[in-house]
């Protein structure tokens, strides 16, 4: 890995950084608008993973970049173009369907992905995987339980879930799509190559989606852009509300 | 919240040794779920290295009016308590 700089993987980290904190935002939204009581404190639960996660992420980019930038900066000061999350993540929050077949995707291919990760030559990179694993696995084991249950539930849950899986699969593709910046860190063994978890990803998601009584969508739509920048207009809005403190009162601390 | 959930009683046990606390209830659509629920509700500080939930309408509890067949005639038979005895210093649960 002698040939790639800390620059490079610094723009790599903010990448793993960005999804976390979009979806963690996201899921953060649910606080206090939960179904009930106890689903609220547990969706609130995992929001705080993937925050921390991005916090870990965001630490590391700016041990790498030394340049005075934060994990703070990183998330607050950032405008949309510069942020390169896959676009799956921010995508609004919908109903509580939506939200859970999100989940559900995001959460096979995160366990998978972080698998991966932990094999990383990166120590720190492997580290953050390591520790991410134990949480996805929990969040994955939450997420499939409820398309089970809504998935093979009521003739209105039903329809509900599958509406958010056909909504949510054209955005799906891009998960598995490696540009080439991405390709040579795996191919010098810092990064993950997202194609080869396809496989296993379309698996299990196929295996679920039959138990859940859903069909696996067959259209072949998809849409792409976040690693370069290009998002829907909703991560927009999501940034206003994210970073709506640290823009009004610039560098404002606790 | 659905009219079919149904409530729980959760029971933390804080560290090996010790026995499990009741800390509360929560309503889940089975036992799966509360102890899911369990978990993100009542051990999100490291409260807990195992939990038991049980279905609250398992559970057959004494009643108010019990109280005087109950307790009460246990109140003049002083002889049932170990009070009378010295505990030395290293014993701390009796």
């Amino acid at each position: 890995m002698s040939e790639i700089s800390s620059e490079q993987i610094k723009e790599y980290v903010l990448r793993l950084a960005d999804d976390a904190v979009v979806q963690g935002h996201r899921l953060s939204e649910w606080c206090s608008h939960g179904p009930f009581l106890e689903e609220d404190l547990a969706l609130t639960n995992v929001a705080l993973d993937f925050i921390g996660r991005a916090r870990m992420f965001y630490a590391y980019a700016a041990k790498l970049a030394d340049d005075g930038s934060t994990e703070d900066s990183f998330a607050y000061t950032r405008d949309c173009r510069e942020f390169t999350n896959l676009l799956i993540h921010e995508l609004p929050r919908g109903d509580f369907a939506f939200t859970c077949v999100r989940q559900y995707l995001v959460d096979e291919y995160s366990l998978r992905f972080m698998e991966e990760l932990c094999n990383s030559e990166d120590p720190t990179l492997a580290a953050i995987a390591a520790k991410a694993i134990k949480e996805s696995r929990y969040h994955l084991r939450r997420s499939r339980d409820w398309m089970l249950r809504l998935g093979d539930g009521t003739a209105e849950s039903n329809r509900r879930m599958q509406e958010a899986l056909n909504e949510l699969w054209g955005y799906t593709h891009e998960l598995f799509e490696a540009d080439r910046f991405e390709l040579s860190l795996a191919n010098a063994g810092v990064a993950v190559d997202p194609s080869l978890l396809r496989n296993e990803w379309l698996t299990a998601v196929s295996t679920t989606c039959e138990e859940a009584t859903l069909s696996l969508p067959t259209e072949n739509w998809s849409v792409r852009g976040g690693r370069e920048g290009i998002h829907t207009e909703h991560l927009g809005h999501l940034l206003s509300d994210l970073q709506f403190l640290q823009r009004a009162y610039p560098g404002l601390e606790w | 919240m659905s009219e079919a959930m149904k409530l729980f009683e959760v029971f933390i046990r804080s560290k090996r040794g010790l026995d499990h606390k009741h800390v509360g209830s929560l309503h889940a659509e089975d036992a799966a779920q509360a102890l899911e629920y369990a978990r993100d509700v009542y051990t999100r500080r490291s409260e807990g290295v195992s939990i038991w939930v049980v279905e609250s309408s398992m559970i057959t509890a004494s009643q108010e009016d019990d109280c005087e067949s109950f307790y009460d005639p246990l109140d003049d038979k002083p002889y049932r308590h170990a009070t009378h005895y010295q505990l030395p210093e290293a014993v701390n649960n009796m």
